[in-house]
């Protein structure tokens, strides 16, 4: 085998003509090594990445079919049990796709665990983002297109499962427009907009459409771009560890080990959506029937990123005002209103002014690109573990009949239980995950401190037992090491300044004495081989491992 | 306890130096990078030894190299099952689509499962190891470069003379309002009922039961789905329950939405006082089906409690007292229709719902008591 010494005239011909016309050398030549830092984190984000352009590639192949028409028309295709049915012509397309057209079905179902696929991404590339504070300074603008793009999505989603005009789908729909219609003073309005009249009216999927397949994915591309050009202009950031520091970036090359990995790991991606998509069946619209307002099938759920909304309306109490009594205007029903806005709003504006709130408190505005280990910040990592129980109480009694019905409890009990566990739940998590984040920064002192423990039982001359340390690997080591405490306000004067007096400047410095600081001391030392441990008396020993 | 105790005489090697459950790192840091010799097989390979590159062992790199290429042929023969499957197997009824389904997704996840997996071993054992530093850059640009750009904007600032021409700035600004109300205007005929705008709620509060037939007769209760009328004395089942549409409107969605109705029969003593006794009819008492939380139809009903449930999201309604909530988010009870037969002893409604059915809305108001005031709940 030859090796290549020189550029093959085939690629040096096409990159002359372009370098001539784009003077694209220079932009290549900084690029072209690029240094990606490797963890298996970081791969969130590009499942979302890759499941979008999956979506895309699937979804154009499903418009060459669909029509976007409530239009009604007797079923005639090849599915049995539905000929001679009175459906629209929406419905009648999504049949044909599943049954006529051969990969319909398989592109169907592609399409759908992908958009379950991207969401799901989304949120666990966000997450990670979040509990190693990776949005910090200077990406919070990147932060926030993200959480832009997740919000976004999540009316893709309901917008594209509305489309095939089934039963499910139709109650879906039902709820978006019970939910609209009852939003203080413009709900009316918003409803004959949307609708084109009552509802259902004529006109909302193909209004849907135009929306599913061309606005909101237009924006999301956009935002995916603009999200990718910052990643890149920014860098990605890195863990600590041995000869990482806040100035540099360790890894592998884009070209070719990490081109070569992101390629391999979009096949990766879309051989387990397709995996899905062919042997895991996914919304047999044809087992529905036809959507008609006067029926609805018991257990309708809707996908799981909407089913946090979904359980938020069913725990909800029965509580309704008329502000003007018998007037006719003034009805505010605060069991749809409160469900639908409040938890959507709370976890996306919280997650929009998160790093600007985190700023405030620490006054931190130094540029970060080294990703905390979550049980370094243990506030921040409480917060986040509170919002997850927050949002997991709710996304769980979205299925709080199939909760009764599977473990026959009564329904109004499993009902009861979500009402208090959405607050319970919350305060639980944040009392457990700040123990558990202390009990790790602990246990990381130790290492640094005594070494690790190796498992190996001494007997001592005097009967004792002490268990050998040895000195933690480097790169461990230089990881632990990598711990910086959360700043914290600080003022030098006797009187504070500006920004700290008054009622609210006290609580923040209050505030930010709580979130800040070192909870755990850091240790100056370096770790002692197996000698220096059985130095320690045994009792401090056992606290620091614990 | 004293430190001096060694002569268990374990080898250092027993003593693992990693914490448990973090990975093994395979890649070598710089200090042996830096004094990594390319061996004899690296050389012939062409690799030179740059620091932070540590080439693979040949011989692990020929192995890999096989079975990328097992792969990658797997890849191949998959991908020619694909087009071989997508002519072979046709589609149409449940069992054919269903085998087409699986020979395509079967071959398609195949092939591109191998594929990745061929990349995956090619980047991971026949590239090279990588540990290479990128310095970083603040994001800020220098002070001078924004003390240039800063001078800039004011120099074109003054050259446009924006700031110094007022009449300019106001006039332009002044044209930029109404450009941006403009495409909202625009959207105003997405409302294509025709309505004017105040009087939109209105439609919400009547459905087609308050209307007449073409000949003046009130409508008739057909059954959903048949489009039967329903004979009084043949709904004689106490604790069945029916879900029934206005006759001549049958697949009209739009009514279908506002003014299905759910029939209960009972035994006159089990009526309570909250169902309006001279809506019904024989025991039979009919509820909009529309749950007054967020529209589901009320579909399911349990016969011993005599409850009305909806699926969506559990809100309970006691079908013998008027269908007042017992549990759930929905506030308000389903409407009563008031009913009646007609000479040929065939189920009619007697007028509209007394308030507006389903999902409450701002301008509904306290529609129930409205109408009590009015007299209508007798």
């Amino acid at each position: 085998m030859s090796e290549l010494r020189t550029v093959p005239e085939r690629i040096a011909g096409p990159a002359t003509f372009l370098d001539d016309r784009l003077g694209a050398g220079s932009f290549v030549r900084r690029n072209i090594r690029k240094i990606f830092p490797d963890h298996w984190s970081f791969l969130l984000g590009e499942i979302a990445l890759y499941s979008f352009v999956i979506l895309l590639l699937t979804g154009t192949f499903l418009t060459f079919w669909f029509k976007p028409s409530m239009g009604e028309i007797v079923y005639n295709g090849t599915y049995a049990p539905l000929k001679g049915v009175t459906m629209s012509e929406a419905y009648a397309s999504s049949l044909k796709i599943s049954f006529e057209v051969r990969g319909g079905l398989l592109i169907r179902q592609i399409h759908h665990w992908a958009a379950l696929v991207f969401i799901g991404g989304m949120m666990a590339h966000a997450l990670r983002v979040f509990f190693t504070g990776a949005y910090r300074k200077p990406r919070e603008l990147n932060w926030l297109i993200g959480v832009v793009i997740l919000s976004i999505a999540l009316f893709e989603g309901l917008t594209g499962y509305s489309l095939p005009d089934d039963l499910l789908s139709g109650a879906g729909l039902r709820v978006t427009q019970g939910v609209v219609i009852g939003l203080p003073v413009v709900g009316t309005y918003l409803n004959f907009f949307l609708f084109g009249g009552e509802y259902p009216g004529g006109d909302v999927i193909s209004r849907f459409y135009s929306i599913h397949i061309l606005l909101l994915p237009g924006l999301i591309l956009a935002l995916v771009t603009a999200h990718l050009i910052l990643m890149w202009v920014q860098k990605h950031t890195q863990f600590p560890g041995k000869g990482r520091t806040n100035r540099n970036v360790v890894g592998a090359p884009f070209y070719p080990a990490f081109m070569a990995k992101s390629g391999a790991f979009f096949l990766f991606t879309f051989a387990v959506i397709a995996g899905l998509g062919t042997f895991a069946q996914i919304n047999p619209v044809w087992l529905y029937g036809p959507y008609s307002p006067a029926d609805v099938s018991a257990g309708s759920q809707p996908d799981f990123y909407l089913a946090f909304l979904e359980g938020a309306l069913r725990i909800m109490p029965a509580w309704e005002v008329n502000l003007f009594g018998t007037s006719q205007a003034g009805t505010i029903p605060l069991s749809v209103v409160i469900p639908a806005l409040v938890p959507l709003g709370f976890i996306v504006v919280g997650m929009a002014l998160y790093p600007f709130l985190e700023r405030w408190l620490t006054g931190d505005h130094r540029e970060h690109h080294l990703a905390d280990r979550p049980r370094n910040n243990p506030h921040r990592t409480s917060i986040g573990m509170a919002v997850i129980a927050f949002y997991g109480v709710l996304w769980l009694f979205g299925g709080n009949d199939i909760i009764s019905a599977n473990f026959r409890i009564s329904l109004y009990t499993t009902t009861w239980a979500g009402r208090i566990l959405v607050f319970v739940g919350p305060a639980l998590a944040y009392a457990i995950t700040y123990r558990v984040c202390l009990g790790l920064q602990r246990s990381d002192a130790a290492v640094l401190a005594h070494g690790v423990e190796s498992g190996v039982i001494k007997r001592l001359p005097n009967g004792g037992y002490v268990e050998v340390h040895s000195r933690p690997a480097k790169d461990i080591e230089a990881h632990l090491r990598g711990k910086e405490p959360v700043p914290v306000l600080s003022y030098d004067e006797t009187v504070p300044p500006k920004g700290l007096r008054g009622p609210l400047g006290r609580l923040r410095l209050r505030m930010s004495r709580a979130y800040g600081g070192e909870k755990v001391p850091p240790v100056n030392g370096h770790p002692h081989d197996e000698d220096g441990q059985a130095a320690l008396p045994e009792g401090q020993n056992r606290a620091l491992t614990r | 306890m004293t430190n001096n105790e060694h002569e268990t005489g374990q080898p250092e090697r027993r003593t693992p130096a990693r914490v448990i459950g973090t990975p093994l790192s395979d890649t070598p840091f710089s200090d042996t990078v830096a004094s990594a010799v390319p061996d004899a097989g690296d050389e012939e390979h062409g690799v030179p030894a740059v620091p932070g590159v540590v080439p693979q062992e040949e011989r692990k790199a020929r192995r890999a190299e096989r079975i990328a290429a097992l792969c990658f042929t797997l890849a191949f023969a998959a991908l020619v099952a694909f087009l071989l499957a997508y002519v072979r197997f046709q589609v149409g009824g449940l069992s054919a689509t269903g085998a087409s389904h699986v020979a395509l997704g079967g071959t398609l996840t195949l092939a591109l499962l191998a594929l990745a997996a061929g990349i995956v071993i090619w980047v991971r054992q026949i590239m090279p190891k990588y540990e290479l530093v990128q310095q970083r850059h603040p994001m800020a640009s220098p002070e001078e470069v924004r003390a240039e750009v800063a001078a800039t904007f004011v120099q074109g600032a003054g050259e446009s003379g924006i700031v110094k021409r007022r009449l300019l700035r106001r006039t332009l600004l002044l044209a930029a309002a109404p450009l941006g109300l403009a495409p909202l205007v625009l959207l105003r005929d997405l409302d294509t009922s025709g309505v004017p705008a105040a009087q939109l709620h209105r439609r919400l509060g009547h459905t087609v039961w308050g209307e007449k037939t073409r000949d003046g007769t009130p409508l008739r209760l057909v059954v959903e789905g048949t489009g039967q009328p329903i004979r009084a004395a043949d709904f004689n089942s106490p604790g069945g329950i029916l879900s029934v549409v206005p006759q001549g409107y049958e697949h009209d969605l739009d009514v279908l939405a506002k003014a299905t109705v759910i029939l209960v029969k009972f035994r006159p003593e089990e009526i309570k006082s909250g169902t309006n006794r001279n809506w019904t009819h024989d025991g039979i008492v009919a509820y909009s089906k529309i749950c007054t939380h967020v529209g589901c139809p009320a579909a399911l009903y349990e016969q011993t409690t005599h409850h009305i449930l909806c699926p969506c999201h559990q809100s309970t309604f006691d079908a013998a007292d008027g269908a007042r909530v017992v549990f759930g988010p929905a506030a308000r009870p389903l409407p009563q229709l008031p009913i009646g037969v007609d000479d040929q002893g065939y189920l009619i409604a007697l007028g509209d719902f007394p308030a507006p059915v389903g999902p409450s809305y701002w301008e509904r108001g306290d529609a129930e008591a409205r109408a009590r005031e009015n007299g209508d709940h007798s």
